[in-house]
């Protein structure tokens, strides 16, 4: 295998032009439109390289890569208790998130579940990471439409939710909380009435922001009909989380898979969107926000006496096997799958990350969309960079 | 039990059930029905019971194992990437880097349904209405890594075996795009390997690995936690 010279790279861009679903009719001398690697709409260091025609996209693909960490490789040195650190900083929004399913598959592995009340307190924080998570998103929609508001609100909002991780966790971004058999701690006394003020407080900003934002015009002609994705495309690529959702399929591992977690003690609602544009993907966002906040209301009212660690010997040695475990996290479906040797740490883990598989729709998608439009396919579909590098 | 949007209850978990389920029907008619899809095509497989399911099909029919699994209902694509069993010559990074490397038992051991090579392909497809996943493993040559594409089958395989690529050097024929993912044009070598060194463990070990002792005042050596 050798690999491409620049030539025929970019013989192959002229080739792909080609056939590009585009009406090349009126010719007109193309451009090639850089958008990042620094750039607002990116959320970090992700380059979008577009060849235009005009003001209508001919091929455009993302260039990944700049932030890539080599996770999966660094996962083989460390010890298991250790890797909750590194998957930490995968999806930075909604960190705690990361860590369950990697805890959860080395638990299978060994052969161990969590008590029921570390399994409780682990779905709430689960929660409060895709409140955190998603609501930022919320506000980040508007301002890369060219609304300035939502994104202050979002931050002021959100901070509440980081203030609470923090003080179940100790860490606002960076919990590392999650142990194989259960929780480092204990949650804190008046965390609980805290959290029952906030969940009311996110309820108002879900409100907010659906007035402001989701009943205004320009952001529906902005986002309906905009990167209609159809159901059996999004299931080939592996789409998942709200985006698979907006396109009508019914497909939630919170409540089609069964786990060691809290999420059938509560009473809850998956959101679907039939028509599969940017303004649906959004939309089934909001509303998750909102379930979230009522899981969140419903699991602090529950929580079981009890330990939060189960008995683990302080030298982790996980069995030989091979272990998937895959969660509904804020940014869709994000899953492990380890291989153990039963040594110390992986012998080898894939990390099923939700925003690669998300974003490596976008060369379909972005093909003959206009330039404004790429901003408002690329907000909808939501991704964290770290999520897709890793 | 989890619900398929129908109505219809799955046993995904021996967490739910009092007694270990011995014996998944479910699961196993899945590799039945692989079986009679596929035929001799399918080498090995393993049903873990109220897990997963393992199914090691030919090299030679690794796109007929994809169009199967679409035809059987597996239409949702998770993810696909490769694994390499040689342990790694260079160990944890845990050596002096002043003394010589020890000698490490590099002798391959394939894991679930088994293998002949050094190198696996692994693939993971899911049937949405019944919450069932497949992990479909495929033996690839250890001097010509070569496989089929799953590109013309399920169209989001296409970055999975770019960076399945980059990072085992496992060629993809057929694939309309094969470029690097992550890596620059001109690198050389496949991280993944496991003989590729990770260089900044060998230079400097890293502290960490002796994180696992004890902490002061921490009980006894072997057991913690409440």
């Amino acid at each position: 295998m050798t690999m491409l010279t620049d030539r025929q790279q970019l013989s192959y861009i002229a080739a792909q032009a080609a056939d590009a679903r585009v009406n090349l009719e009126l010719e007109t001398e193309g451009m090639t439109l850089n958008i990042g690697p620094q750039h607002p709409a990116t959320h970090g260091t992700l380059r979008i390289i577009a060849r235009l025609d005009g003001e209508q996209v001919v091929w455009a693909e993302p260039s990944c890569g700049y932030m890539h960490r080599g996770y999966e490789k660094l996962t083989e040195v460390r010890t298991f208790p250790q890797v909750t650190a590194l998957v930490n900083r995968i999806d930075w929004l909604g960190s705690f998130a990361n860590e369950v399913p990697f805890i959860l598959a080395a638990e299978k592995l060994m052969g161990i579940e969590a008590p029921a009340r570390a399994q409780h307190i682990r779905t709430i924080l689960f929660e409060l990471s895709r409140i955190a998570n998603v609501s930022l998103f919320l506000g980040d929609l508007g301002v890369q439409l060219g609304a300035i508001t939502p994104v202050f609100m979002a931050f002021r909002d959100r901070e509440y939710v980081l203030n609470l991780i923090e003080g179940a966790t100790g860490g606002r971004f960076h919990p590392n909380f999650d142990r194989i058999g259960g929780l480092k701690d204990d949650l804190p006394a008046g965390w609980i009435d805290e959290t029952r003020n906030v969940m009311k407080k996110l309820r108002r900003f879900c409100d907010e922001i659906e007035d402001l934002l989701f009943g205004n015009e320009i952001f529906q002609s902005r986002t309906r009909g905009i990167g209609v994705i159809p159901r059996d495309v999004a299931m080939q690529y592996g789409l998942s989380g709200a985006n698979l959702r907006a396109s009508g399929v019914d497909w939630d591992l919170r409540r089609d898979q069964s786990l060691p977690m809290a999420w059938n003690k509560a009473d809850w609602k998956v959101w679907t969107h039939n028509d599969g544009d940017s303004f649906a993907r959004c939309w089934v966002r909001l509303q998750e926000v909102r379930e979230s906040t009522k899981i969140v209301d419903q699991l602090i009212e529950t929580i079981p006496a009890g330990p939060v660690m189960t008995k683990v010997p302080r030298i982790i040695k996980v069995p030989e096997g091979e272990a998937w475990v895959a969660t509904e996290n804020p940014l869709g479906e994000m899953g492990y799958y380890v291989v153990s040797k039963g040594d110390l740490g992986p012998f080898r883990v894939k990390i099923r990350s939700a925003s690669f598989n998300n974003m490596s729709i976008t060369p379909w998608l972005l093909k003959g969309v206009y330039v404004p439009d790429i901003i408002t396919i690329l907000a909808s579909l939501y991704f964290i960079l770290g999520d897709i590098d890793r | 039990m989890a619900r398929a949007p129908n109505g219809e209850v799955f046993p995904l978990s021996a967490t739910e059930t009092d007694t270990p389920v011995v014996v998944d029907e479910v699961r196993n008619a899945v590799v039945t029905r692989f079986s009679s899809a596929l035929g001799d095509a399918v080498v090995d497989s393993f049903v873990k019971p109220g897990d997963d399911v393992w199914i090691r099909v030919r090299t030679d029919s690794w796109r007929r194992a994809g169009e199967a699994a679409r035809e059987l209902g597996f239409a949702y694509f998770d993810f696909l990437s490769a694994i390499d069993w040689m342990p790694s010559p260079f160990g944890r990074g845990e050596d002096d880097p002043t003394e010589p490397a020890p000698e490490r038992d590099t002798t391959i051991r394939q894991g679930y349904a088994g293998g002949d090579t050094r190198m696996q392909v692994l693939a993971r497809v899911v049937d949405l209405t019944t919450s069932l996943g497949v992990n479909l493993k495929v033996d690839v040559a250890d001097d010509a890594p070569v496989i089929d594409s799953w590109v013309s089958v399920y169209a989001g395989a296409n970055w999975h075996e770019r960076e399945a690529w980059e990072m085992f050097g496992i060629r993809f024929a057929g694939h309309p795009d094969p470029r690097n993912m992550y890596l620059p044009t001109d690198f050389e070598g496949h991280p993944l390997r496991k003989d590729f060194p990770l260089l900044a463990r060998i230079v400097k070990p890293w502290p960490g690995i002796v994180d696992v002792e004890p902490m002061p005042g921490g009980g006894s050596d072997d057991e913690a936690g409440e």
